[in-house]
């Protein structure tokens, strides 16, 4: 226990603020763009949304490593893209934190927009009709009526993201890379003090993130459940 | 040009829908089986559904006109729709339900909504969410959502259907009252005779996409003119029929001659007969008279019906029997005869 207090004051605490700070943007980014993406996508025919959801969910099927290699591709400031970025924004990806939170996003965006898309249709239609009959504008109706009806998936898709993006490791290492104290995520800690034989720190990360990923999961579903009168038990 | 005037034309897969609504009355009926397209023309009137050509107006103001291309938005067509299971925002209470069609929360609003749910009785449950709420308090919750936006049309979608059968008989009765300073004109879609005969004073019957029959809704009832009508308006009894002269026909199902006054149309197929309104006849025979040859008597709370043979096993007459002439009949025993009383005959293409 001793060696435990020892170890966490003398850590280098960067990786948690990093991975928190990755987690939250990137989830918020994935939140509205996911909601944004499910309710485009359910309005389409059949041919158009099977093609759009194979798209927006390609990102979470296809290893980390293979999305990171694609980012890379896109935004590496050698290529057209990125020199652009560069020479007009001033704007990097590569090997900065927008790199992690980039990874972190596209990788975890398509729970988001899955589960919301999942909310969305089981949804009655009715609900929907009925605003519109009682003169709701379309985006009233989206924010006050289908969000709210929704809200268990879409709960549960924003911890999944979260989680999700907290934890990202493939396409984060490949875009971002490891710089202690810029892009050096916890999972990334991890991984590399195990590979100096580490164990002491690597379970102490482990100790912390399990803490972490509890209590997130633990504290959107009290936010989310207070306010869901529509959710029976059965 | 009629107040309501609705003549819709949509094509969806095999089905097309091509009906002409076009009424004065206040209190307007649909009647039609689940599947004839009765609903289907009310979401096109408030302009869920889209429809292919056509021409929709409501007093007098242009809803749709496939002409001039108008096409207005659910939300600018100022038509109330009470959805079957009543739809109402199930994250909301009662009041926000009701607030939902004001736009702002502003304490005018609120004070608009309170008065509308003390105007049905809904008042000290504005707080409780649409679960908490029997049927029947659901469905007046959804009017006064409805009622509160003073649309200039109220559409209902089988408002009882959802309701176990006590509360159905109260809320027909309870919708009546809760319409009856409504100025405007409400337009109910039903499969349920019942519900239409006590509600509208014009009667539209729909089958397969098409009005087959409309009118004043007693005389709608009373002359149904086709076989689908007749059924649609509960009536039991339909025989094919083989017109032999002017006032001589053939009701073939039944094995009988029907002898009629009246001068009995060229283009006659069917003959109908309520199942109330049989004669018993003990003794004689007479003209227009079937043997009461009984099969089966079903025993109900509050009638018997009596099943007769025919010639045709598959259609047996229905008798239904109540009150004063179950009395006779269980003091006199079954009758030899039913007779069908011309006034009663309905001649049918």
């Amino acid at each position: 226990m001793n060696s435990f207090i020892e170890l966490a004051k003398t850590l280098d605490w960067s990786p948690l603020w990093i991975s928190l700070k990755t987690g939250v943007v990137a989830t918020i980014i994935s939140f509205f763009l996911g909601l944004w993406a499910a309710r485009k996508v359910i309005k389409k025919d059949y041919r158009a949304k099977s093609i759009l959801d194979g798209i927006l969910t390609l990102p979470m099927v296809l290893p980390p490593t293979v999305a990171g290699f694609f980012l890379l591709l896109i935004f590496s400031r050698r290529r057209t893209f990125g020199i652009f970025l560069n020479d007009t924004f001033n704007i990097q990806v590569v090997h900065t934190w927008l790199g992690c939170i980039l990874a972190a996003t596209v990788i975890a965006f398509p729970l988001m927009y899955r589960n919301a898309r999942a909310a969305f249709e089981q949804i009655d239609a009715n609900l929907v009709y009925a605003g519109r009959t009682l003169g709701m504008s379309e985006l009233s109706i989206f924010w006050r009526i289908v969000v709210p009806t929704a809200g268990p998936g879409i709960a549960s898709g924003t911890i999944l993201t979260f989680a999700r993006a907290m934890g990202e490791y493939g396409a984060t290492s490949m875009l971002a890379g490891n710089i202690p104290g810029k892009t050096g995520t916890v999972s990334q800690r991890i991984a590399m003090v195990i590979q100096d034989g580490d164990y002491a720190t690597a379970g102490f990360w482990v100790v912390i993130v399990l803490i972490i990923a509890f209590f997130s999961i633990f504290l959107i579903n009290m936010i989310t459940g207070k306010h869901m009168k529509n959710v029976r038990k059965w | 040009m009629s107040r309501l005037y609705a003549d819709i034309h949509k094509r969806i897969g095999g089905f097309g829908l091509n009906v002409m609504i076009k009424s004065d009355a206040s209190r307007i009926g649909i009647l039609g089986e689940s599947g004839s397209g009765k609903s289907m023309t009310l979401k096109s009137i408030a302009g869920i559904e889209t429809v292919d050509a056509g021409h929709i107006e409501v007093d007098g103001r242009v809803l749709y006109d496939s002409g001039s291309k108008t096409d207005l938005k659910p939300q600018k067509r100022n038509v109330g729709y009470m959805f079957q299971n009543y739809a109402l925002f199930p994250t909301m209470n009662v009041l926000k339900n009701v607030m939902a069609g004001l736009g702002r929360a502003t304490d005018d609003n609120r004070s608009k909504a309170m008065d509308m749910l003390r105007r049905f009785r809904m008042d000290g449950f504005e707080d409780k969410f649409p679960w908490e709420l029997s049927g029947g308090q659901q469905q007046r919750v959804a009017l006064a959502r409805i009622m509160v936006t003073e649309p200039s049309l109220i559409l209902l979608d089988e408002p009882f259907s959802a309701l176990d059968s006590y509360l159905r008989d109260r809320m027909q009765v309870e919708m009546l009252e809760m319409l009856e300073d409504y100025r405007g004109q409400v337009v109910m879609v039903s499969h349920s005779r019942d519900e239409l005969y006590r509600f509208s004073e014009e009667l539209f019957i729909v089958s397969d996409g098409h009005i087959i029959r409309h009118g004043e809704t007693k005389a709608v009832f009373r002359e149904p003119w086709s076989a689908v009508a007749a059924r649609l308006t509960g009536c039991k009894n339909l025989s094919s029929a083989r017109r032999i002269d002017g006032h001589t026909v053939e009701a073939a199902d039944w094995g009988i001659t029907l002898k009629l006054e009246r001068e009995i149309p060229p283009h006659v197929n069917y003959i109908g007969f309520r199942a109330h309104s049989f004669e018993p006849i003990w003794g004689e025979y007479q003209e227009n008279c079937v043997k009461c040859d009984l099969i089966r008597v079903d025993d109900l709370p509050f009638e018997k019906n009596y099943y007769i043979r025919t010639v045709n096993s598959d259609s047996p007459l229905c008798w239904f029997v109540q009150g004063e002439e179950q009395k006779v009949l269980d003091a006199r025993g079954l009758p030899d005869y039913l007779k069908l009383n011309e006034d009663d005959i309905l001649v049918l293409e």
